[in-house]
């Protein structure tokens, strides 16, 4: 008996610890003026004002595009790529094909910082600085290497008969990518593309370095980025506002593909 | 697509390591001259310069390591026992399984900010909490105190990537064979004992996995810690002490410098963990 106490204690603080602050964001989000600055649980007089503030003080709607845009670009082009790759790596015998996967799987290990520099400076001279096509190139470094690793992985989980009946019907690599492999593949490509879709989405560093304008930047950056009347004197209602905004689409996302993520999650480091 | 991995990643790797031995600002790149390794290290009139001079760069590299070997571990063991207990049956456990999720859904920006606002010093939910049950009599600078702040740090991050590892945990959990466990029970052996002679060496190999993405992600940490205490010496890590020198102090060379450090301080850190992996699997083995 006691055990099963102490275990659904467990369970209810797990639970508690895990959605308690995003709760307690929201909460923040409703109050305003004074009542933000008495620490309680419940708003006592609930507001959207600051959900209004925050697309009335700054381009924050143009923020969320940019994001949309952005993550949604890295996706598609990451994807394509790593399909393509993927096929080739899993499929077709070339000598050096396992250094390919490995050097392809230590990118993933690069840390940011240490492209920066030059990352700058290959965008600027592209003419993408401040751009939100630069800021997508600059995301395939970062997507590239764990979609290209986990789509090798799922592949080489099809069957080989699938393909071999393929190629004896006359069809070629393109074709047996196109017919055989995306209709098999899907669920892989919805798992490795939420992962891509999350990891541009939450990016800052790079967005935080690449863009200059409020126009351009991104979700995370615009939200780093507000300030109030003095350097003392943060917004905090605005800012938790604008942070629920971004915040509940990703939970919903990830709750309702919970399954998928988690099977890509695993397939990538598992078998890592 | 290696074609454009080569670009998007090792050219600008390459840009940045040669950058380090120039004398080049961002603003003028293009007419940089190669000095060197005046960058790293480098002694006129009897003072030296550098990187490796700068005593804020080792206390970042101290600051990142001991924050990695903090947060690793503790989300290790938190996440082991998160793994366990959703490993059990019981009833609204899809739910449950589903809250655990939340912290890693939320992009780190926003964590960092809602953890600000939580461990505000004056207006802070926590510092009310903790004076409402009498632990604390005065409301404690988490983000400002040299010690706290790395604390607070550590703890958002733990936090936030838990869920990470209990979900790995839990995925090798659902694949061991249950006779195992029955065969335990039959002999009346007790579950601490099951859990260290069985399940931990079963599940090792995910383990292993597990921690050394979190290692690796760990010693490159910048958006949490520039988020939540800027460019605080008392947290600031390798990143952010490079970042700090590449586009506050518009110092391309010094910057790329302390980047291609943090490069290769991660790929050492990458090579030993592996050989390491490597020997104690084959010490396991057969």
């Amino acid at each position: 008996m006691i055990a099963r106490i102490a275990f659904a204690l467990a369970v209810v603080l797990i639970v508690a610890v895990s959605i308690g602050p995003l709760g307690y964001a929201v909460v923040t989000s409703l109050e305003t003026g004074s009542a933000l600055f008495t620490p309680g649980l419940w708003p006592d007089a609930p507001t959207v004002a600051n959900y209004a503030a925050v697309f009335a003080e700054q381009p924050f709607a143009r923020n969320i595009l940019n994001s949309i845009l952005v993550a949604g670009g890295v996706v598609v082009l990451s994807l394509a790529l790593a399909v393509t790759a993927a096929y080739a790596l899993a499929r077709v015998e070339f000598r050096g094909r396992g250094l390919l996967l490995g050097t392809v799987l230590s990118v993933s290990m690069f840390p940011q910082v240490a492209v920066l520099s030059g990352m700058f400076l290959l965008i600027r001279s592209l003419g993408l600085y401040n751009s939100l096509p630069g800021l997508g190139l600059s995301y395939l470094m970062l997507t590239l290497p764990f979609t290209v690793w986990m789509l090798t992985t799922f592949v080489r989980q099809i069957p080989k008969d699938l393909e071999e009946a393929a190629i004896m019907d006359g069809a070629g690599p393109l074709t047996i990518i196109g017919r055989v492999f995306l209709p098999v593949l899907w669920p892989a490509l919805v798992s490795t593309g939420l992962l891509a879709f999350i990891v541009a989405w939450n990016e800052f560093l790079f967005a935080l370095t690449f863009t200059l304008t409020a126009e351009t930047r991104t979700v995370p950056v615009a939200i780093a980025l507000i300030s109030g009347a003095s350097a003392h004197e943060l917004p905090w209602g605005r800012i938790m506002a604008a942070s629920v905004i971004v915040t509940v689409p990703m939970v919903v996302l990830v709750l309702v593909f919970q399954r998928w993520i988690v099977s890509g999650l695993t397939a990538g480091a598992v078998k890592g | 697509m290696a074609l454009v991995l080569l670009c998007v990643a090792a050219w600008p790797l390459g840009r940045t390591i040669w950058l380090g031995f120039t004398d080049a600002s961002l603003a003028g790149a293009g007419d940089a001259a190669f000095i060197g390794w005046e960058n790293y290290y480098a002694v006129f009139g009897g003072q030296a310069f550098g990187v490796l001079a700068d005593p804020q760069w080792w206390r970042s590299v101290g600051n990142t390591l001991v924050f990695t070997v903090a947060s690793v571990s503790l989300e290790t063991v938190l996440g082991v026992l998160v793994a366990l207990v959703l490993h059990q049956r019981f009833p609204g456990r899809a739910w449950v399984r589903a809250a655990v999720l939340v912290p890693w859904a939320i992009p780190t920006v926003v964590s960092a900010k809602m953890w600000a606002w939580m461990l505000n010093d004056q207006f802070g939910v926590v510092n009310a909490a903790l004076e409402g049950m009498g632990l604390i009599d005065a409301p404690l600078a988490w983000t400002a105190d040299p010690l706290l702040s790395m604390v607070a740090v550590i703890g958002v991050d733990v936090w936030k990537t838990t869920p990470f590892m209990a979900l790995l945990v839990l995925a090798a959990l659902e694949m061991l064979p249950r006779d195992i466990y029955e065969a335990a029970r039959v002999d009346g052996i007790h579950p601490v004992r099951v859990f260290f002679r069985v399940t931990l060496p079963l599940i090792r190999p995910a383990l292993v996995v597990a921690i050394v993405f979190r290692t690796l992600d760990a010693l490159r940490v910048f958006d949490l810690v520039y988020v939540l205490t800027a460019n605080s010496p008392a947290t600031m890590t390798m990143s952010v002490y490079a970042r700090r020198e590449l586009i506050d102090f518009q110092s391309a060379g010094t910057g790329s410098a302390a980047a291609t450090l943090v490069f290769l301080i991660i790929a050492l850190a990458a090579a030993l963990i592996l050989t390491a992996g490597r020997l104690r699997g084959r010490e396991a083995g057969p």
